[in-house]
């Protein structure tokens, strides 16, 4: 800068109205660039999905697919119950009570994403240090209720929104 | 550069080079002074703009046959395996094509890590061709993705998972990867146009990367500035052309070995069962040109500590040129540096090998181990031994030892010890 003060003239205000213009028009134009590559409408509308339990027997579970995902549908035994409930929260990594992860009154219905939340491999059933599930692909325990134990996964498997519809079906999503 | 301006002979010759200097490019690249000593480590840069032309042209022709959707795309790819006429040869030389070209691109990158490539003045050149190497990562990636098989649809979720790792906008950049809630038929599709885009892109920064490559023109083994042209240098043409159309000659043997004896050995068997969102593989691995940064992943018994520390290991060599203190760019006359060099090479194959093998016992116990030389490599040996290395001498140039007994660079020391 010289002595004396530049003064902001017209050029200097129109620059800075073409630029502020021009970055907004950019911006404009590339959100529906990124956009676009969101989940569409069709992706969208296979948001819920209805599922009968009346077949699954104590002790047995049902795998189902939603939104491209696996959820888990377990029906627990009371011993089941039981095991997951005396689990102290100390001993897991990422605490949370298995009465949290179930619909009150509906205590033997484990509804959850079987996902591993490490890198979204689909777990094994009755595998594992834990009675519950065991990723094959880095080697995360989890419990039976779904609660990470052991490995590299940082959080217990997702429970997702679900209802019960009436006392046969499910409505997940 | 040629010390004299080139004139095309004919006259339409020199009415369009006057207009567009495409033939004034041309004498360029054939008369460009190349250091006489080159060896044959020296030939993987067109060894490997082979392998980029053969991936170019044989995806070209799979893309006619192929269908990227959910549904079809693994029926696409075993009509083009039985039906198309000559399918079979096509695709197996792309997908082993793949496995060349990184057998390729690690020797060369090596190499310029032997010899000091990548310090001054060819910093640019190392940082372009890194570049490069990861375009081939994402290209690799996403080739493997599109025969839809289970190997394809679990290391495609294993591999855009690691976004999630990322905190707050993990989920949020995962979903809006797959174009959906998991890898599915969005996935399939945007990995397909941008498998066909990448090796354009590659392409491009290929030019660039020769373009710096001519500027300080080619290090050597010895590892000197030499004067260009002199009696240290020849032409580009005919003296390198025929040894690189040697080696690459060679190379093609070793390639037509695994397209026509081996054709799946590099590859998973279970990429030969279609995708199944349900059922995830017993044991799922990369390909094995990634299994190195797959080993360090898994080593880290922390989600976001696996994802950065795997990411690191790459970028980390961006800064290489600044890491390394030495003044001496061959490890020709390094002693200690020469050793470090040799356990790094041991260091990455073993950590390829544990990346391959169940993430337990002994294994994760090497995985560690190896991931912690790695790093160690980088940022302590590198700035530490180029400061307290007693370098042996380095010869005034490169016709000096070739004049007085050898052309071993090990002989060229030798003779400047004496004097």
């Amino acid at each position: 800068m010289s002595k004396e003060e530049k003064k902001p003239n017209r050029r200097d205000f129109l620059f800075t109205a073409s630029y502020t213009v021009g970055a907004v028009g950019v911006g404009a134009v590339i959100w529906p660039m990124i956009d676009q590559m969101n989940p569409d409408k069709a992706q969208q509308a296979l948001a819920t999905t209805e599922v009968d339990i009346s077949n699954i027997e104590p002790g047995k579970s049902i795998t189902v697919l939603w939104r491209g995902k696996p959820v888990f549908l377990k029906r627990r035994t009371p011993e089941e119950i039981n095991e997951a409930r005396n689990v102290s929260l100390d001993d897991l990594p990422d605490p949370q009570r298995d009465e949290d992860r179930v619909k009150e009154g509906k205590d033997e219905w484990l509804v959850m994403l079987g996902v591993c939340t490490h890198l979204g491999c689909v777990p094994l059933k009755d595998k594992g240090d834990y009675n519950g599930w065991f990723c094959p692909c880095h080697g995360s325990h989890y419990d039976v209720s779904g609660r990470i134990r052991k490995g590299p996964a940082p959080t217990n498997m997702e429970i997702p929104k679900f209802e019960f519809v009436d006392n046969n079906t499910i409505k997940i999503g | 550069m040629s010390e004299h301006e080139y004139t095309p002979k004919s006259k339409a010759g020199k009415w369009f080079n006057d207009r567009l200097p495409l033939l004034t490019l041309g004498a360029h690249l054939t008369d460009y002074p190349t250091p006489k000593n080159l060896n044959y480590w020296w030939t993987f840069g067109g060894i490997l703009t082979f392998c980029l032309i053969t991936q170019i042209v044989t995806g070209i022709v799979l893309a006619m046959h192929y269908v990227a959707h959910a549904d079809l795309a693994f029926a696409s790819v075993e009509h083009i395996m039985r039906d198309v006429n000559y399918g079979w040869l096509i695709r197996y030389i792309h997908s082993n094509g793949a496995s060349m070209f990184f057998l390729a691109v690690y020797i060369h990158i090596f190499r310029s890590l032997f010899y000091g490539s990548y310090k001054s003045p060819r910093e640019v050149i190392w940082i372009i061709g890194l570049m490069i190497y990861l375009l081939m990562m994402a290209a690799a990636f996403m080739g493997y993705v599109l025969p839809w098989g289970q190997m394809s649809f679990w290391g495609a979720t294993v591999i855009t998972n690691l976004f999630s790792a990322i905190p707050l906008v993990g989920d949020s950049i995962t979903t809006w990867l797959w174009g959906a809630y998991s890898v599915d038929n969005p996935t399939l599709n945007r990995f397909f146009s941008l498998h066909y885009l990448i090796p354009f892109l590659i392409l491009g920064l290929v030019v660039l990367h020769i373009w710096a490559l001519h500027v300080p023109g080619n290090n050597n083994p010895v590892g000197i500035d030499i004067k260009k042209p002199s009696k240290d240098t020849v032409p580009f043409h005919p003296y390198i052309t025929i040894k690189d159309a040697f080696a690459l000659l060679v190379f093609m043997i070793i390639f037509a070995g695994f397209v026509f004896f081996t054709p799946n050995v590099l590859g998973h068997s279970d990429n030969y069962i279609p995708a199944n969102p349900l059922v995830t593989p017993a044991h799922i691995v990369p390909e094995w040109y990634l299994l190195p940064f797959y080993a360090i992943l898994r080593s880290v018994p922390d989600k976001l500590g696996g994802v950065i520390l795997m990411f690191s290991a790459i970028f980390i060599l961006f800064v290489l040129p600044w890491l390394d203190t030495s003044k001496v760019r061959s490890a020709v006359f390094r002693p200690i540096y020469r050793q470090f060099f040799w356990i790094l090479v041991i260091d990455v194959l073993m950590l390829g090998y544990v990346g391959a093998m169940p993430a337990e016992g002994i294994y994760l116990v090497l995985a560690r181990v190896g991931t912690i030389y790695y790093f160690l490599h980088f940022i302590v040996v590198m700035p530490v031994v180029g400061y307290l290395e007693k370098t042996d001498p380095i010869p005034m140039s490169i016709s000096e030892p070739v004049l007085t007994g050898g052309a071993e660079p090990s002989l060229a020391r030798k003779v400047n010890d004496k004097v």
